[in-house]
């Protein structure tokens, strides 16, 4: 046992951690979430420059293969900083199914592009119904030719404004139970037919309505088996749970981080209120939220890596990281009072990124339904 | 035993829900906090006062009603449930301080305004290092002449920037031990040297920081005696005891909610038939009663002539902290479209209960701290020995 990270990871960390406070101070995030696009193309020109695409993958594609807890480090860093980025829809969401489930030519042409920070990529997988289930997926796939012509309306897709190519999850027959029948596209973004508007969400993550009007994708496009899409669809949910949680993890730090400095410089009744036992209190829950949801993440992620069976861990990293991470920005409020209600007020980016995480790749209650049918069915 | 309020404040309730369908129609109900105009809100005032409600508990020489307690209470709690502006700085603190502290021509001169809607009152205690601990407060007064003259900043000044006159506290004696060196004061905010900075809050509100510098006021707008004004500021405090914590005010977030749910339909996934968004709407229905009932207690014991010092603290810590569980399960159970915000498309009611989630931030430490009120319970009301 070594629950240490290695010094790779460390020194991966330290640099994220230097790189994103001395460049981007909040109010910079915030200027980048607000602009038009919510996404700076110089912030992924200097993540690009320190290697971050490219993480992931083997040497052979431009990459330093690195593995999902590597990405772990890196995202708890990019969340503890808030640091706008396609990162995760990019690399884990797309890069990594291409890597595993991609023929020899998709690889070739997606990789080396995606690790060089040429390409970003949007994962395509939420309708209407937004839960995250086989049976939610009608965006229609008719095969015409040697080609494929897609129609339907995909919501909650972060990244799709700034994407080069989409990730499509799609229905291409009716299975007979609804995981039968999905296939997944990777398709050009400027393909005629496609649609993108910008939702305003919580976390002003770029996340679009996008939608298909005869779309074509050619056959050689499929990822994946066409029909037998769904077990993708779930390999890929796994690590996108997953990086979700490393993201609310550094959002949490960052508010303990904070409400601890707060807590003790800030004073009422001649003294700081950190010597109050009711914040002290709460301070200590915070903390354990904390660790709790750090070590429950990279559990999960541990046994993902090492190839142990690994969904009831994600399950239950989710479920605790959901609930944790609104509990502690609260407390974090409670302990500030007042100046933390000021919109200019850093606080009020973390309460408004941790609503979506709350939410993004399945609530509290969504995996709590997965875990108990595992325990219990 | 009786749980069913008297028939002569049922009657009353039913008057008011009247007047709230005439005056303040569901268009303006379900306006965001960013959309109704303070314009709007001083209009319906000025209609409140025409009532004699604007002041209700003043006897009627003053423009009020003599209202009974009960009355009052269903009062807030129709009025808050329906979003109407009811209780302002000037109707709860000014005009029942100054009926109690006042001189003749202070009472003369802002009673019947205040009565009438015609002027409105910021309300100026908090400053950045004066929160929780208010008597810590610094902005000083000195006396010069037959006036005094006013230096210092204050934080979470709302209204300044709209307000006619402001309800001061300031520092006038800065040897005394700090209850006893603070006094009130009713400023005009059109004084030369007061500078207001905007602080736009989480739920789309507006409040201020303002700057005070060397600005003028006679001796004749300070309010009782010099040095005495904590002690004011603490019994104004106690005529806000029914009205801590509206409990219709989450009643109405949680009768939103239901009707949302009960008719939301995502691509085919129907909320309401899913077995846990079922269980939390039980469960918020239960909660909510048991704040109901913990307000009612408070409300009747003041209107049997008791103090509910620490009843009330119930109603408001209780209340508070359900309108956050209710807000966060709201956002919650419409799953993604929870995190959607006002003015996104798809965003459900407009981002009524995102923003409401927002807003539910405050309470819990504005207004009494829950933390000072936890511990009001366990010393004053179960006599445990203070920390
Ligand atoms: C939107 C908004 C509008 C407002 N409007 C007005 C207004 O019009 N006029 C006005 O005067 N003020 C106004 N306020 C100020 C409000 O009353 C204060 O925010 C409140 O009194 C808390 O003070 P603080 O923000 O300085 O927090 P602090 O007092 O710094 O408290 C921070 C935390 O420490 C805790 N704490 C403090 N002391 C203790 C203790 N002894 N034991 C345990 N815990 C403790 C508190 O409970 C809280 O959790 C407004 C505030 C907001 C946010």
């Amino acid at each position: 046992m070594d629950l240490a990270l290695t010094e790779n990871q460390q020194m991966l960390k330290t640099a994220a951690r230097d790189f994103i406070e001395k460049e981007y101070p909040w109010q910079k995030v915030r200027d980048i979430q607000e602009s038009e696009t919510g996404f700076s193309q110089e912030t992924w020109r200097q993540v690009t420059k320190l290697g971050w695409p490219g993480l992931p993958f083997p040497e052979a594609y431009g990459g330093t293969a690195g593995d999902l807890l590597d990405a772990a480090v890196l995202l708890e860093e990019i969340g503890r900083g808030l640091l706008p980025s396609p990162f995760t829809s990019t690399v884990i969401l797309c890069g990594l199914p291409i890597l595993e489930f991609g023929t020899a030519e998709q690889r070739d042409d997606f990789l080396p592009p995606i690790a060089s920070g040429q390409r970003v990529m949007a994962f395509a997988l939420t309708e209407a119904d937004p839960r995250y289930e086989a049976s939610s997926v009608t965006l229609e796939a008719r095969r015409d030719g040697d080609a494929y012509v897609l129609n339907g309306r995909k919501l909650f897709v972060r990244d799709a404004n700034i994407a080069d190519h989409l990730l499509v999850v799609a229905r291409t027959g009716d299975g007979g139970a609804p995981e039968g029948g999905i296939t997944l596209f990777l398709v050009d973004a400027t393909t005629p037919g496609i649609e993108t508007a910008l939702l305003k969400s919580a976390a002003m993550d770029r996340q679009c309505d996008v939608t298909f009007a005869d779309v074509r994708v050619p056959a050689s496009r499929v990822l994946g088996k066409e029909g037998e899409g769904w077990p993708i669809v779930e390999w890929v949910l796994q690590r996108g749970v997953l990086a979700e949680c490393a993201e609310l993890v550094g959002v949490m730090q960052k508010v303990l981080e904070t409400s601890v400095e707060y807590a003790k410089n800030r004073v009422q009744f001649g003294r700081p209120i950190g010597s109050f036992q009711a914040i002290q209190f709460k301070v200590a829950d915070m903390a354990t939220d904390v660790d709790g949801a750090r070590f429950i993440t990279y559990h999960a992620i541990w046994r993902l890596t090492e190839g142990q069976p690994a969904g009831d861990d994600i399950a239950r990293a989710k479920i605790w990281v959901s609930d944790a991470s609104r509990r502690v920005v609260r407390e974090g409020h409670q302990i500030h009072g007042g100046i933390g209600f000021i919109k200019e007020h850093f606080l009020y980016l973390y309460f408004r990124r941790a609503k979506t995480g709350e939410l993004m790749f399945g609530t509290a209650d969504a995996h709590r339904r997965t875990l108990a049918a595992s325990l219990l069915d | 035993m009786d749980f069913q309020l008297p028939d002569n404040v049922e009657e009353f309730r039913s008057e008011i829900k009247e007047f709230i369908d005439a005056e303040w129609p569901e268009s303006l109900r379900n306006k965001s906090q960013t959309e109704i105009s303070y314009e709007e809100e001083r209009t319906f005032c000025k209609k409140l006062a025409k009532k004699g409600w604007l002041v209700m508990s003043l006897p009627e020489e003053y423009g009020g009603k003599r209202r009974s307690i009960l009355e009052q209470y269903i009062f807030q709690e129709t009025m808050a449930y329906y979003g109407a502006p009811y209780g302002t700085t000037a109707t709860t603190i000014v005009a029942p301080t100054l009926m109690r502290y006042g001189t003749d021509e202070q009472k003369s001169t802002f009673i019947p305004r205040i009565a009438a809607g015609e002027i409105d009152f910021a309300l100026g205690y908090s400053e950045p290092n004066a929160g929780t601990d208010l008597a810590s407060l610094q902005l000083r007064a000195e006396l010069d002449g037959d006036e005094y003259v006013l230096n210092g900043t204050k934080m979470f000044t709302s209204l300044a920037h709209k307000a006619d006159y402001c309800w001061l506290a300031a520092r006038t004696d800065t040897d005394a031990p700090k209850h006893k060196g603070i006094s009130l004061f009713i400023v005009d905010m059109k004084a030369p040297g007061i500078t207001t900075r905007p602080l736009w809050t989480m739920g789309g509100g507006r409040t201020n920081q303002t700057f005070w510098d060397n600005v003028r006021v006679p001796v004749s707008q300070r309010i009782g005696e010099e040095n005495q004004g904590w002690y004011y500021v603490a019994t104004a405090l106690d005529f806000e005891r029914i009205g801590v914590f509206p409990v219709s005010r989450v009643r109405r977030q949680f009768d939103r909610l239901v009707e949302y749910v009960r008719t939301a339909d995502f691509g085919g996934y129907r909320p309401a038939q899913d077995p846990d968004v079922r269980r939390r709407i039980a469960d918020l229905s239960t909660d909510l009663e048991v704040a109901q009932m913990l307000s009612y207690r408070a409300a009747w014991m003041v209107s049997q002539g008791q103090v509910p010092n620490y009843e009330a603290a119930m109603v408001k810590i209780f209340g508070t902290e359900l309108q956050q569980r209710l807000t966060h399960t709201a956002t919650q159970v419409l799953e993604l479209y929870g995190q959607l915000l006002e003015g996104s498309p798809h965003a459900p009611a407009n981002g009524y209960f995102e923003q409401a989630y927002e807003a539910a931030v405050m309470p819990t430490f504005g207004a009494g701290s829950n933390e000072i009120l936890r511990q009001i319970i366990a010393a004053r009301g179960m006599g445990l020995p203070r920390g």
